[in-house]
C-alpha cells in the first residue's frame, strides 16, 4: 500500500467519522464543529487529488463563511439547541435503512461501471490555476456562469438579509 | 495510485450519511447540515471526475466552484428562513413547523 493510499485512507476515516457525529451529536453547536473536520478532510482530499486552488477555496469558503454562518444560527436559536429531547425524530429507523439502501444502491451501480478501478491517465498541468483563472474570465470559456453566479450570490445577500430582518416580520 | 472507486464509495458513503441527517434530524439547522454534507460529497465526485478523465480540462473545476458558490447561496438564505422562523414562532423543530399544512 502506498504512502497516498494510507493519507487518503486516513482522510476518509475522518471525513466519515466525523460527519456521522455531525448528524447524531445532541448539542447543534458541537455538530458545527464536527462538520468543521469533516470539511477540512474534504479539503485534504482536494489536495490528495492535485486540486489545490479547490482545497483552498474549501477552506475559506466553507470553514471560513458556511460554517461560521452555522454557528451563528445555532447561538441564535439557541433555546432549541439544548433540547433534553433526543436529535433524532421517530422516523429515524426508517431514515436510516433509507440510506442504507440509497448507498447499497450507489455501489451496486458503481461496480458494474467498467471504468470502476481506474487510476489517473495524465498529469495535471503545472499551470493549472493559471488557466482556470483565465477561463472563468474569457467569453470563449466560462465568463456567463461565473457573472450568472455572483448575481446569484447578490440576490442570495439581499434576499438573506431581508427575510431575517424585522422588515420581513410586520408584513 | 489511489482508485477511483475509493473516492466514489467514499462520496457515496459521505451522500448516505447527509442523507440520514436530512430524513431523520429534528432541529431544521441539523438539516440543513445535512445539505452541507450531500453537496459535498457531490464535489467530491466532480473534482474526482475532472483528475481521472480530464485533468487538462478546466471544466471540472469550474463546476465544482459554481457548487461552491450555490451552496454559499443556499446556506445563507435557509438560515435565514430558520432564524426568521424562530423568531416569530420560538421553535426551529421541523415536525412543528407545520402552519402551511392542511
Amino acid at each position: 500500500m502506498s504512502a497516498m493510499q494510507v493519507l487518503f485512507l486516513i482522510f476518509a476515516a475522518i471525513i466519515l467519522g466525523s460527519a456521522i457525529k455531525v448528524v447524531t451529536t445532541k448539542k447543534m453547536i458541537h455538530a458545527a464543529f464536527w462538520l468543521i473536520a469533516t470539511l477540512f478532510g474534504v479539503a485534504a482530499l482536494y489536495v490528495l487529488l492535485s486540486a489545490g486552488f479547490l482545497a483552498m477555496v474549501q477552506i475559506v469558503v466553507y470553514v471560513g463563511a458556511v460554517a461560521i454562518l452555522f454557528i451563528f444560527a445555532v447561538m441564535l436559536t439557541r433555546k432549541d439547541l439544548r433540547d433534553s429531547a433526543a436529535p433524532l425524530n421517530d422516523r429515524w429507523t426508517m431514515a436510516a435503512l433509507f440510506s442504507a439502501l440509497t448507498f447499497a444502491g450507489f455501489v451496486a451501480l458503481l461496480k458494474n461501471w467498467s471504468g470502476f478501478g481506474k487510476t489517473p491517465s495524465a498529469d495535471v498541468p503545472a499551470d493549472m490555476i493559471e488557466r482556470l483563472g483565465a477561463a472563468l474570465v474569457s467569453p470563449d470559456a466560462y465568463i456567463l456562469p461565473f457573472e450568472v453566479a455572483s448575481v446569484l450570490l447578490l440576490a442570495a445577500l439581499i434576499g438573506a438579509v431581508y427575510v431575517a430582518s424585522d422588515a420581513a416580520k410586520n408584513k | 495510485m489511489i482508485p477511483i472507486s475509493w473516492y466514489l464509495v467514499l462520496a457515496a458513503a459521505l451522500f448516505s450519511i447527509g442523507l440520514f441527517g436530512v430524513l431523520a434530524r429534528k432541529n431544521a439547522v441539523a438539516i440543513l447540515l445535512g445539505i452541507e454534507l450531500m453537496l459535498n460529497a457531490v464535489n467530491i465526485n466532480l473534482v474526482t471526475f475532472w483528475r481521472y478523465n480530464a485533468p487538462a480540462e478546466v471544466t471540472g473545476q469550474v463546476f465544482a466552484i459554481i457548487v461552491f458558490a450555490v451552496a454559499a447561496a443556499e446556506v445563507a438564505v435557509g438560515l435565514a428562513l430558520i432564524i426568521s422562523i424562530y423568531r416569530n414562532r420560538k421553535t426551529i423543530v421541523a415536525d412543528d413547523l407545520d402552519m402551511m399544512k392542511w
